[in-house]
């Protein structure tokens, strides 16, 4: 397709130039899946739209032409917005509406009667689309689907859904096109694959990348501490910064970092510049007042988290800082490029090391983004919970034939591999419950039918299941609200975990500001205003990320050089001092440490996984020494190593550390353990096997409902095959527990280091600082119980 | 034994680690809210589907119960079945299980509010047992005195040395007892919720569950440090 008259004389009018991948998406419009890789700001989504604009300008029937999705709500209603420019000023015939979860009944079910030419949707929003019996009638005709931040959406198991549901389009509308628009990425062939119909081919295309970042370490008066988080020691040179850019993001690793970061920097900013803070911890409000400041241009500075990685031109920020070690290269140049939406500008971003580590890391970092080495750990295969639940999903919409969904399902790019015996069994789970005891005709969700084809065994079912839809679990959060005498106004949301140990008079930081706890009421934290006192840290939902694979592994080659005039002087002498008093660690060796410190024996692993897996890791050594009777005490976990520290010292770690030995305590160890548990419950609520603690609903039956731990337990002793434990366990290869990069650093070594020293080595020392010490647990308790009877009871004048 | 004992109103009493109640001098073991059959009911109405196992849990630990005590006489304080019809559907593997407790022990069913009806299972069916001091019923009545009731599923929830434990838990003070639910999949309600509050004493304690019964404050939170805590769980 050529580009339309009508367009190229207003793109001429607005004295734009059309880019050359703008007029390739034209070229190539009829190609059944197309990827695109632009930078932000080269008019990306615009190129993917181009196409249904000039189709539907010349063929203005009525139905659905083009579904767009997107994963952020917020931005359905900013493309809407923005689509509203060209359809106005070309005067083209074309409608446009979107649905999320926002949109009012009424709006929703006049688009099921009558659908716009272009729905702009998220793939919550669709999944719930497609489960209604009319679906066939509500997507007839749609010709093309725009799928925008698939880099985003391929992550999760968001994206694997919206896969899921594009194999059912399909299926609906033979002949249907997909789009893909991403930003740049490790492995476009890998993304395509994901996208495209399989096994039919995508073509990629990549815009101009645009000049290299300007990108560089920020430079401060004071050197970064040993340990721990947050980067404060450089708010002056922040504050510099902010003065000298017209607005800045600041993006944290966490929520908590985000919030004392921003007070802190509140309380320097002694010129009033306006700063504002954002998170997915806050209120939506809050959220979307700070959304509309930096749109109009009246923010100096954001403190951010990942909750701004995406969306589109949100003010004209021309400076990206990272506070703390980027852990991941791919998501640092996505972040750079927030900096500076005008194409062909060098996007500008400063780099802050929360500590001495995270210097070698930041420097590693900024050599891959030179020489645009991103990382990125390989999709897995697509998931059995989200399978499951789209079976379910698609039972609502009707009757099926399970071959036939097997042979639509292996069409999407992440199920591409499925076989037909996982199939079967997710089906069996959605059918029955899936397990062993086969004894009660009662356990049928879905029946099949004389024809074969299977069905709700009680449509009345469809309306749970469809309350269940969407792979978000959220962990249990408590909203935080000012007392209804101060206003009542709502501040945002704290983990449960969390609010369960506050005591009233304590205060912590939300929103910037300190809050005393006064009390907690039908679900809702109250909270007053505690001007100036320092705060109990929140806690909220940490990072999850861990550093990358590729970017350990370039940091355990940095180790490898002579000297390293790369780096500030501070840092090249402790790692020199290291090489000289122990030795620095490599990649095909495990390098353990052994030491007397501060009346404990100490035992160092550096093993590079990442927080996730090193933490994995200590757990389970401390649990293989507590049956070796060598007393550990507890453990502590950074990216790159674990700390153990216990009463008796460790002569032959290599016994500890060995594969088969690991993956045995790993087995024995899923039975018990708070993540596991944790793992299970989501894969639960994708499944469907438990529902989803809507708001509103945990206020009332209390005794009803009962904790999704006591499920575990029980499969795990009735059921132990049974295929969500099946499902837990794949889960735990990554994520939280990620034990497959312990398998990946257990086949990567090819023997073990031991050094031991009389004491504390200078690569230990950071650790002894870190934050987020681990107790061994065992009988501990049990005993902590029993200590706080005795003292309460006495105080209670009970005993 | 790891059981807490206590008086009330002059029986001495033991509020045993698994939840159930043990009066040693009359041999009686008193469980509450069993809810036999729960994941059937919630499969029989279209609900989730459950993993069928709850009520072989729920027996095996009555068992046990029974096993370590001796009982001679076995009081269910209500909400024995998650409903009639579980109590008709019990499985008979799991029927006759029950039945091999029940045979030469006298066994009492109080009505519950799930399961109002005669469950259509041997053993003497009440809305409350009187016997010596104490009265057994489901729903704890204010004002009741040497009361042994059920219902609540009371929880404790505690913050120690920075980790959150929760679990079922007796509430007991002068009047009365509260038993945890004895069930496999059973929730609970934490024990500051305002009715609990507003039917246990001032000196009230809550005995948690698990590896021994242990006994608290049940309002340990007004002072300072632990307390029991609304949280969810769910």
């Amino acid at each position: 397709m050529r580009m339309p008259d009508p367009f190229e004389s207003w793109f001429a009018a607005r004295g734009w130039t059309v880019h050359p991948h703008q007029r390739a998406m034209l070229e190539r419009a009829g190609a059944p899946a197309l990827l695109l890789i632009a930078p932000t700001g080269g008019g990306k989504t615009l190129a993917g739209f181009l196409p249904s604009l000039a189709e539907i300008a010349a063929n203005p029937a009525p139905g659905l032409h083009t579904l767009y999705i997107s994963p952020l709500k917020a931005l359905t209603a900013d493309i809407r917005r923005n689509l509203r420019t060209p359809i106005e000023e070309m005067g083209l015939p074309v409608r446009v509406e979107d649905r999320t979860g926002d949109t009012s009944s009424t709006a929703r079910r006049r688009q099921r009667a009558d659908p716009p030419h272009i729905l702009l949707t998220t793939p919550e929003s669709l999944a719930l689309l497609l489960s209604y019996e009319d679906a066939p009638r509500i997507f007839a005709g749609l010709k093309r689907v725009i799928v925008d931040e698939i880099h985003a959406l391929a992550d999760s198991k968001r994206g694997d859904q919206l896969m899921l549901g594009l194999a059912r389009l399909s299926t609906l509308c033979p002949g249907l096109r997909r789009v893909g628009l991403s930003a740049t990425v490790e492995d476009p062939p890998a993304l395509a694959r994901f996208l495209a119909r399989h096994p039919d081919s995508c073509e990629i295309l990549t815009a101009d990348p645009g000049p290299a970042p300007d990108i560089a370490m920020l430079e401060t008066d004071t050197p970064p501490p040993w340990a721990g988080g947050g980067g404060r020691y450089a708010i002056p040179a922040v504050l510099d910064q902010v003065a000298r850019h017209r607005t800045t993001l600041i993006f944290h690793n966490t929520r908590a970092q985000a919030e004392l970061f921003f007070r802190d920097l509140w309380m320097a900013n002694e010129t009033g510049l306006p700063i504002a803070i954002h998170h997915g911890s806050l209120s939506r409000e809050a959220r979307e007042k700070v959304e509309t400041a930096m749109a109009a241009g009246s923010l100096r500075a954001v403190v951010c988290t990942g909750s701004l990685d995406l969306g589109i031109d949100w003010g004209d920020v021309d400076l990206v800082i990272q506070v703390g070690a980027p852990k991941n290269v791919k998501r640092l140049v996505q972040r750079i490029g927030r900096a500076n939406h005008r194409y062909n500008a060098p996007s500008k971003a400063l780099l802050v090391p929360a500590n001495r580590f995270e210097v070698v890391e930041c420097v590693a970092a900024l050599q891959a983004v030179r020489e645009q080495d991103l990382d990125g750990e390989p999709r897995g295969p697509g998931p059995g919970d989200v399978l499951c639940q789209h079976i379910l999903a698609t039972a609502c919409a009707g009757p099926f034939d399970a071959g036939a969904l097997f042979a639509e399902v292996t069409t999407a790019g992440p199920y591409a591999g499925l076989t037909h015996a996982r199939f079967d069994a997710c089906l069996d789970f959605a059918a029955t419950g899936g397990y062993a005891l086969r004894a009660y005709d009662r356990w049928q969700r879905l029946k099949q039918a004389p024809d074969g084809r299977w069905a709700l065994r009680d449509p009345r079912s469809a309306r749970a299941i469809r309350m269940n839809l969407g792979t978000i679990v959220e962990e249990e959060t408590l909203k935080v609200r000012m007392k209804p005498a101060r206003g009542g106004a709502p501040l945002g949301e704290v983990e449960e975990a969390f609010a369960a140990t506050l005591t009233p008079g304590d205060t912590f930081l939300i929103g910037g500001q300190v809050v005393r706890y006064e009390s907690l009421r039908e679900m809702v934290v109250e909270v007053s205003r505690s001007p100036g006192r320092e705060p109990k840290i929140a806690v909220f939902a940490g990072t999850k990320f861990a550093t990358s694979t590729r970017l350990s592994d370039r940091i355990l080659t940095m180790f490898r050089q002579g000297d390293w005039p790369d780096l500030p002087a501070h840092t090249a002498e402790w790692l020199a001092l290291q090489r000289q008093v122990s030795r620095l660690p490599e990649r095909d060796r495990l390098l353990v440490e052994t030491f007397p410190q501060d009346g404990r024996q100490h035992l160092c692993i550096y093993g590079f996984a990442g927080r996730n897996a090193q933490q994995t890791l200590g757990l389970l050594v401390t649990q293989r020494m507590e049956a070796a009777g060598l007393a550990p005490l507890g453990f502590v976990s950074t990216d790159y190593a674990t700390l153990i520290w216990g009463l008796d010292e460790v002569t032959a770690p290599a016994d500890l550390l060995d594969s088969n030995g690991l993956r045995s305590a790993f087995d024995d160890w899923l039975a018990g353990n708070a993540v596991m548990k944790r793992t299970f419950r989501t894969s639960a609520v994708i499944a469907g096997l438990i529902e989803r603690n809507l708001p509103g609903r945990r206020k009332t039956g209390r005794q009803a409902t009962f904790s999704s731990d006591i499920l575990y337990d029980t499969l795990m002793k009735y059921d132990p095959g049974h295929l969500m434990l099946e499902i837990t366990r794949e889960e735990a290869m990554k994520g939280l527990v990620d034990f497959g990069r312990i398998e990946a650093m257990l086949a990567r070594v090819r023997g073990i280091d031991h050094i031991r020293r009389p004491r504390v080595t200078p690569l230990a020392a950071p650790l002894f600082l870190e934050a987020g010490r681990i107790p061994v647990k065992g009988a501990a308790e049990q005993r902590l119980i029993d200590a706080a009877a005795d003292r309460l009871m006495a105080e209670a004048e009970l005993a | 034994m790891t059981a807490h004992h206590f008086t009330l109103s002059g029986a001495p009493l033991a509020a045993l680690p698994s939840g159930a109640l043990h009066w040693p001098a009359a041999g009686l073991l008193a469980v509450s809210d069993l809810h036999l059959g729960k994941s059937e009911r919630l499969a029989r109405r279209g609900g989730t589907l459950l993993p069928p196992y709850d009520t072989a849990e729920t027996l095996a630990r009555l068992e046990s119960a029974i096993a370590a005590t001796d009982a001679r006489t076995v009081v269910c304080l209500g909400d024995s079945f998650d409903d009639d019809a579980a109590a008709r559907a019990l499985p008979q593997g799991a029927e006759d299980r029950l039945l091999r407790l029940m045979a030469g022990r006298r066994w009492i069913w109080i009505a519950g509010n799930h399961d109002p009806g005669p469950a259509g299972l041997p053993g003497t069916h009440l809305v409350e047992l009187a016997q010596g001091p104490l009265t057994f019923r489901h729903i704890a009545e204010p004002g009741a005195r040497g009361e042994v009731s059920g219902h609540y599923h009371p929880k404790a929830r505690l913050t120690l040395g920075g980790r959150r434990i929760a679990r079922p838990c007796f509430l007991l003070d002068a009047a009365r007892v509260i038993l945890p639910a004895f069930g496999a999949y059973t929730g609970g309600l934490p024990t500051d919720a305002p009715v609990l509050d507003g039917l246990m004493g001032p000196g009230a304690l809550a005995v948690l569950t698990g590896p021994r019964a242990t006994a608290l404050p049940m309002r340990a939170g007004q002072g300072r440090a632990p307390r029991p805590l609304a949280g969810s769980g769910g």
